[in-house]
């Protein structure tokens, strides 16, 4: 099984470091020395109960106010898996964060406080959720021990949220309420002996029995030449192999393809990981390729299977979610990093702002401020290979950087 | 081939690709060596990498002068097989030239001062990418690092001003003076590089293994005693006892653990039931709830 990343949403003081804290107690995963530096910083503050967002909360501003402002990586495995949990701030200006914990996840759990039910953050994650694609989503309605464990409360939230999800456009996603409390360890990794009209499993048992297939996306396989080997040894006078990861499907030995953006037509001549040949390349895996042909192919070309093309084109409209302070404005260029291929490209124009709560769209925008979510055209100065983030989220995907300041400044997803 | 099927394949997969982006996007990276077993790890997927192409880029050792003799004998041989270039800076070089004052007392150690001996190397050699093989699940900092962390003139790590890293892509570019550290593992776990070392049959160096040592207790801490740099009141009695070293750092900072684990299928076993973290045997990590955060902010790799 390959490792599975689940990124985490919630308000603040919905209790999500609390939750990963509980989910790596009730594992075993917190070491002794961890367990004890946890239970005396409690104990100096005077808390009657263990704080185990002492344990996530990494940063010193962090734990002096109390609140995640970044995105911490927690590892833990179980005898079936190995999870990666994105940690991610739930506050309105940390939406980038948000998409930058998503980006990488197949799963996410979605964190509802019972007291105050669906709110508005709840919107902004699910709508990111959907934004991402994130195949599996858990709702925790969590601090279940605060309203005395209520079937009511739990129903109502469920039914507020229900009307949520007829507003997404991912359809597909798949959706499971799960009533916890992380304080008290209620079905987060036990099933709860207090909620007995809840029937369904633990927060734990549910990814425990996720299959590959629910999370992971397979279609084309693209193959973006990241780097050329060329040994110049004895041994290996002639090669020359292509070095990339495959994304979205499998390549073969003897496959026809096509080098993009030249369009010439080859054929896989051998697949190598490190010094042992296979026959296929399995997604995902740094491989290195050779052709029959001898031809020209540099980094940032692509690889892709003859009559399988994706769309080349110096235009695109995207969802872009913009991350930086200073605006993104019509008519400013930027370099466009789609995967590995970078290119300039210019503004041509801002299409819409899209409301991350659902509540409709804005048009006449002149300008995107930090976290703002809109759908953009940009014009490119050389083509790029892409197709639609719904069908491809890696070739689908992008990055802006500032020509300036280096930074990356937004993220955005190809319609 | 069918790679995706265990999860130390799929985090080699990943680390091959981020060092395949350094060699592409960086115009002089090196590949900071500690003669540990992370390091160790990194240069076994740069081979993989590149293969059959050489690693194109060289090996840097910031050496405390404070490493145990076995770790040294190892790099040596290890650089030597592979036909490696390597750089060595020395601590001391930064100490006789004024440039930092030793510590003294009983917790004295070189670790924190290997800082200015870093940015000093990178300076001189004009390195842009250091690749180095911290793992997120060490320390609670560095679970908030990214895979390409931008560092300043200074080296300083700007924790909360850093680039967001989305999907794969990982953006290299950088201004004048600027550097990036690289870390191709961020992902692994202690039990997964284990796991990797087992998988792969690495050689590693002898002090990862159990072993005789004379050693003294403080602090609930098993010090090695053999080694004059690791400072000893001399009311701390002297053992002997059966131990072993988890990581390999400078000598002051690092304690051993009992253990009979003399082979790495024993390690993999006594990791899994470990109920101790990795760095709870480095005291340099103890000095605060925030120590690593303020090295890091310092230039500490």
């Amino acid at each position: 099984m390959e490792v599975i990343k689940i990124a985490t949403a919630g308000s603040v003081d919905d209790g999500k470091s609390t939750l990963i804290g509980r989910i790596l107690y009730d594992t075993k995963s917190l070491t002794t020395d961890k367990l004890e530096a946890i239970e005396k910083t409690s104990k100096q503050r005077g808390y009657d109960y263990l704080d185990f967002s002492l344990a996530t909360d990494g940063l010193v501003a962090e734990r002096e106010q109390g609140i995640t402002i970044d995105v911490a990586h927690i590892y833990f495995s179980t005898a079936k898996k190995s999870y990666i949990i994105a940690d991610t701030p739930g506050h309105v200006e940390y939406t980038r964060n948000m998409v930058t914990g998503a980006s990488t996840s197949q799963a996410s759990i979605i964190l509802i406080d019972a007291r105050k039910g669906v709110i508005e953050q709840t919107n902004r994650h699910f709508f990111i959720n959907n934004l991402l694609r994130i195949k599996d989503v858990v709702v925790a309605i969590n601090k279940m021990d605060l309203v005395d464990y209520s079937e009511d409360i739990y129903n109502k939230i469920k039914a507020d949220f229900s009307e949520l999800m007829s507003k997404r456009d991912y359809q597909d996603q798949k959706i499971t309420f799960i009533p916890v409390s992380a304080l008290k360890g209620d079905n987060v990794v036990n099933r709860s002996q207090r909620m007995p009209w809840y029937t369904g499993q633990s927060l734990l048992e549910h990814f425990e029995k996720l299959d590959k297939a629910d999370i992971f996306n397979v279609g084309t396989p693209r193959f973006p030449v990241q780097y050329v080997i060329r040994p110049k040894t004895e041994d290996f006078h002639d090669f020359r192999g292509y070095a990339g990861k495959v994304y979205g499907g499998e390549l073969s030995v003897g496959d026809d393809i096509l080098v993009l953006p030249s369009k010439t037509r080859s054929k896989i001549k051998d697949i190598y990981f490190y010094d042992q040949k296979y026959q296929t390349a399995s997604r995902r895996s740094s491989v290195t390729i050779t052709l029959e042909n001898d031809i020209n192919v540099s980094r940032g070309d692509m690889i892709v299977k003859d009559g399988d093309l994706p769309t080349i084109d110096k235009e695109f409209t995207a969802n872009v979610c913009w991350m930086d302070s200073k605006q993104l404005v019509p008519g400013a260029k930027y370099v466009v990093q789609h995967g590995i291929n970078k290119v300039l490209g210019k503004v041509e124009r801002i299409n819409h702002k899209i409301h991350p709560d659902y509540s409709g769209i804005e048009k006449n925008v002149t300008e995107l401020g930090v976290n703002d979510i809109a759908s953009v055209t940009f014009k490119l100065n050389k083509p790029i290979f892409y197709d639609q983030f719904k069908n491809h989220r890696t070739n689908g995907s992008f990055i802006l950087i500032d020509t300036q300041s280096n930074n990356t400044v937004g993220a955005g997803f190809i319609q | 081939m069918n790679k995706d099927t265990s999860h130390i394949n799929s985090l080699e997969n990943e680390a091959i690709y981020i060092l395949r982006e350094v060699a592409a996007q960086f115009e002089k990276p090196v590949l900071l060596f500690s003669g540990g077993k992370d390091s160790i790890t990194l240069v076994r997927l740069a081979v993989k990498a590149f293969y059959p192409a050489k690693i194109p880029f060289p090996l840097m050792h910031i050496d405390t002068g404070h490493n145990f003799p076995e770790t040294i004998e190892f790099r040596d041989k290890l650089v030597k097989e592979l036909g490696l270039e390597l750089i060595v800076r020395n601590v001391q070089d930064s100490i006789d030239e004024g440039k930092v004052k030793e510590e003294s007392g009983r917790y004295a150690s070189r670790n924190q001062l290997q800082t200015t001996t870093l940015l000093d190397a990178i300076e001189e050699f004009k390195f842009d990418a250091c690749i180095g093989g911290a793992r997120r699940d060490e320390e609670k900092a560095r679970a908030k690092e990214r895979i390409f962390s931008v560092r300043d003139d200074f080296g300083q790590w700007d924790e909360k001003n850093q680039r967001p890293e989305l999907f794969d892509m990982l953006n290299g570019q950088i201004n004048l003076g600027q550097n990036v550290r690289v870390f191709p593992i961020s992902n692994w776990t202690e039990l997964d590089v284990w796991s990797y070392i087992e998988q792969e049959n690495i050689e590693i160096p002898s002090i990862y293994f159990a072993h005789k040592r004379k050693v003294f207790l403080r602090d609930g801490m098993i010090w090695s005693a053999e080694d004059e740099v690791v400072y000893r009141d001399d009311h701390e009695e002297v053992i002997e006892e059966l131990v072993r070293f988890r990581t390999v750092g400078d000598m002051s900072c690092t304690a051993a653990v009992l253990s009979d684990a003399t082979t790495i299928s024993k390690v993999v076993a006594e990791i899994r039931e470990s109920t101790i973290s990795e760095r709870g045997a480095r005291i340099d990590d103890k000095r605060s709830e925030a120590a690593m955060e303020k090295r890091k902010q310092q230039g500490y790799f």
